[in-house]
């Protein structure tokens, strides 16, 4: 099923409101606020993966002309083990406390312990440089398998492990969890062909160029505003609540744009600091801005770990069974998103036997932070490789084995829930039929470098949740938009053009605004691909009240019932006289003169949300002397549901693409033995560059999702899944080596081809 | 604390006259001195050119020269790339071809793509892809960048 449904605005082009200021340098990021009379922070960090802290003694820095304020994690109110929901995700405030400064112990190279305010960048830098910390460094455990081993260094001491739902004390196992259906062992007796293999995942990060920042006045009435680049303004003042322990009312979160994010620019880093430090300093704002090397020991990458899967097929090529395990490391405090891994383990496949059990495992590493589709790639790493070797085994092409055994509408994920209308089954379709897999691969370039194609599979379930927007009419017929959802890449334009559709009035005639969290009823984080989707479908209902009362506007004006009038493409006209009609601006223009000023809202609480599908074809060039792999031709297809602004759904999935390859060829956190990643800068830490890439082709097939009025699915997750493992199978294609670790970059690559080829 | 240093200096066209420490960065001197914060810092040491500026025709990333160095010299930031009579055809093909997500990298971009097409205005796919490879995007993953210079090439 592909729409049909013909629309005015959505599926057009429009420029994006906020684009004039970001291309001219006007817009404003959060290291661009200077306050009257700002203060300048900077934080005293870790230089231990693991240590106890004997003393801090802040004396030297308290000293110091221009430092205003110095503290300490025992300037932070006491947390208790109190659990807070932030939408997407809960946080224990305790640790969320000791996470923003250490408290005790250190539980990774990077984790703040003291901070300090001064009338200048450089004179803060230098105070804390003269803070003396005593620590006792403790062994520490930097994998997962480290962390599990008998005698390994506890890192959270007092925490309790749940183990299937048993308590565990003096463990680094934050929890293990089982997802269960049918009968597994039954399930590989009917198999003909099993295969079982472990692939194992260095730590990446998200990598967004915006570094974090955060800049914060605590006035004399105990009212904090903090501007700050996030991407939920909301959950950001829900988590500086808690772990101040003040009311949420009492704190105004100013979001400002915001560099990129990725799921990494949901947690709370600086905030806290800032306030505290203003506090101290009588109320001057201070700001703190990160820099690179501080994004990347202290602030929340995707997990490594590894993920084993075991499948059985029967003769016929059906899946009769699947099996997996998932163990992610956490960082230095629990909460890894292998729940989300679990759930999409073997989503893409309709599976009557199946057991998961996922391990969040607790590490001296950074505390990780969502990342796109947050668990979704290293789970289809795993099983897109493992359905690549049964297909070999059994000779049965890849894409038909997929379509063959897809989840389609009615099928039971293997965590529970009963698919609704997908478009896993139409995404694969369109993927057989694209240009890029019905093109040969001509497998010598002439040039001495072996190719390969490969594809791959890759879900996300998205979420809905709470988003709030408020509409107001000028007189001139253009409306007002003002929404709490953070816009990384384009949603204002998305959620205006939704509303632009209701009114039937032009996209460019509807203004966004993202507005504090004073100003603007409660909406969750720009995250799980939520906010087209949500806040777009608060945009609707707001334009449908906006209607509604612009019909009684139109009735008074008319002197006829409000069921006498009819609104449709964008006028508003008696069903009964036909001399009697208006268009949106010409009733607009009588609003002041007719009873004053329509505003309306809208505000929603999603439960479902539309899941969404991907498949990746990617061919790859490797060269045998140095062991580089370049992506020569790269193709996205995706249920995206309905692409309101077709453009920046395309550029969803392109970027996403280009971080899967990134993902897949190089990006590691190199740790060294005691746990300090060697690599934090983006010399060393490379990401894809222009030069590494072809075109990346995308190819959209809309299944409207169901439970939207206009069938919108989140678009901005699932493309990050498929690349790693479609890389994977690629390469495999081009040198008969499957691998089965990421980074597969140049050093793994040779020593594969030296082991095969003696 | 050492003095500051007395600078004059052209900065989009205009007469600029300001003190700075002697250890400050172009970029530092950019955005806390001149308060022209369109040019943006990613990593602050030369890897991520979301601080590309011009400097006496040649593109530099701001981080990695002093702001004391640009005395008697001319800069151009992304601030002086639109005039009165409107955008650059560069920053308006961004703005059709979808060039930008978040917008932090977009100065850079723009002011390195501007002095690409100045050089090379024939430059060929390979030749802009290799002339931005000093420019870190993690959104867009490139592609759309490059068809917004094609498209003013056109």
């Amino acid at each position: 099923m592909v729409s049909t449904q013909e629309y005015k605005v959505i599926g057009t082009r429009p420029i994006r409101h906020d684009g004039l200021d970001k291309v001219t340098g006007r817009a404003v990021y959060g290291a661009d606020i200077k306050l009257p009379g700002m203060l300048y922070g900077d934080v005293l960090r870790s230089p231990h993966a693991h240590a106890r802290i004997k003393s801090v003694d802040t004396s030297g820095a308290e000293a110091m002309d221009g430092v205003i304020a110095v503290m300490t994690s025992a300037d932070m109110p006491e947390a208790g083990d109190k659990i807070v929901d932030l939408g997407e995700g809960e946080i224990n405030l305790k640790y969320a406390s000791n996470h923003i400064i250490a408290s005790g112990k250190v539980n990774f190279k990077g984790h703040p312990v003291a901070a300090v305010a001064a009338t200048s960048t450089n004179i803060a830098r230098e105070a804390v440089r003269a803070i003396k910390v005593e620590y006792e460094v403790l062994p520490s455990a930097i994998t997962v398998d480290e962390a599990l081993a008998d005698g390994a260094p506890i890192i959270c001491e007092e925490m309790v492990g749940d183990d299937l739902g048993e308590e565990v004390k003096n463990t680094n196992m934050a929890s293990h969890f089982r997802h269960e259906f049918g009968d597994l062992e039954k399930g590989f007796s009917e198999a003909t062909t099993i295969v079982e293999h472990r692939y194992d995942l260095a730590m990446v990060h998200q990598g967004y160029i915006e570094p974090q920042n955060a800049t914060a006045v605590w006035n004399e009435e105990g009212r904090i505003k903090v501007w700050v680049s996030t991407q939920g303004s909301f959950s950001t003042r829900t988590q500086i609540a808690g772990v101040l322990q003040i009311d949420e009312s009492r704190i105004n979160v100013v979001p400002l744009e915001i560099g990129g994010g990725f799921g990494g620019k949901i947690p709370i880093y600086l905030e806290p600091l800032a306030a505290i430090l203003s506090k101290k300093s009588g109320g001057k704002p201070v700001r703190i801005l990160m820099d690179r090397t501080d994004v990347f020991d202290a602030t929340g990458p995707t997990p490594g770990g590894w993920v084993n899967v075991k499948m059985g097929v029967n003769d016929e090529g059906i899946i009769t069974a699947a099996e997996s395990d998932i163990r992610f490391d956490a960082g230095g405090f629990p909460g890894s998103p292998v729940g989300a891994a679990a759930m999409c383990v073997f989503s893409c496949y309709d599976i009557a036997n199946t057991r998961i059990d996922g391990y969040d495992i607790i590490v001296n590493k950074p505390k990780t932070a969502a990342y796109r589709a947050p668990g979704s790639t290293h789970v289809a790493f795993a099983t897109e490789s493992v359905v690549d070797e049964i297909c070999e085994k059994i000779g049965m092409d890849v894409v038909e084995f997929r379509l063959k055994n897809a989840s389609k509408e009615g099928s039971r994920r293997a965590d529970g829930p009963i698919f609704p209308l997908i478009g896993n089954v139409e995404t694969l379709e369109a993927s057989q039929a694209s240009p890029h897999w019905q093109s040969e691969l001509v497998r010598d370039g002439g040039n001495g470098k072996l190719r390969g194609r490969g594809i791959a599979n890759g879900y996300w379930f998205n979420i809905g949740f709470k988003s709030s927007v408020n509409l107001s009419v000028n007189t001139d017929g253009t409306v007002m938009l003002v929404e709490g959802s953070t816009d990384i890449g384009g949603t204002r334009v998305s959620i205006a053009m939704q509303a632009a559709e209701v009114l039937g009035i032009p996209a460019e005639d509807v203004r966004p605004t993202v507005v504090d969290t004073d100003s603007v009823g409660y909406t969750d984080v720009t995250g799980g691909s939520r906010t087209c989707y949500a806040t777009g479908y608060a945009a609707y209902n707001a334009a449908k009240s906006l209607i509604t009362k612009l019909t009684t506007r139109a009735a008074s004006i008319w002197d006829l019932s409000e069921d006498q009038i009819e609104f449709s493409e964008g006028k508003f006209a008696s069903k009964s006289d036909p001399e009697l009609s208006m268009t949106f601006k010409e009733l607009a223009s009588q609003l002041n003169d007719t009873g004053g000023p329509v505003n309306s809202t809208g505000a929603v609480d999603l439960e479902n949300a539309g899941g969404s599908f991907a498949t990746h074809i990617v061919d790859l060039e490797i060269d045998p002397e140095t062991g580089k792999t370049d992506v020569v031709r790269y193709t996205t297809v995706q249920d995206v549901g309905t692409a309101i602004h077709p453009s920046y759904v395309e550029g969803q999935m392109q970027g996403g693409a280009v971080q899967g390859i990134g993902w897949a060829l190089n990006e590691e956190y190199f740790m060294s033995d005691e746990g300090a990643m060697e690599n934090a800068s983006f010399l060393d830490y490379r990401m894809p560059t222009s030069l590494d890439l072809p075109e990346i082709e995308t190819i959209l097939v809309e299944v409207p999702n169901p439970v939207h009025p206009y069938g919108v699915r989140g678009v901005g997750e699932t493309p990050i899944v498929p690349p790693v493992a479609a890389i994977a199978n690629a390469i495999y294609d081009a040198l008969g080596i499957r691998l089965r670790s990421a980074p597969m970059n140049p050093g793994r690559i040779l020593v594969a081809l030296k082991e095969k080829n003696g | 604390m050492v003095d500051k240093i007395h600078v004059k200096t052209t900065i989009n066209g205009l007469p600029q006259e300001f003190l700075v420490d002697p250890f400050m960065s172009l970029l530092e001197t950019l955005r806390d001195v001149l308060n022209l914060t369109g040019t943006k810092e990613g990593c602050n040491d030369g890897n991520c050119g979301a601080c590309t500026v011009v400097l006496d025709g040649r593109i530099v990333d701001s981080c990695c020269v002093l702001g004391a160095e640009i005395e008697g010299k001319t800069v151009e930031t992304i601030e002086g790339m639109a005039g009165p009579d409107g955008l650059h055809p560069l920053q308006q093909a961004f703005l059709e071809e979808a060039a930008l997500q978040c917008g932090i990298c977009t100065p850079g971009f723009l002011v390195s793509a501007k002095a690409l097409l100045e050089r090379e205005p024939e430059a060929d796919e390979h030749r802009i892809r290799y002339w931005l490879a000093g420019n870190l995007c993690r959104c867009t993953g490139y592609d759309k960048i490059i068809k917004a210079v094609q498209k003013v090439q056109a």
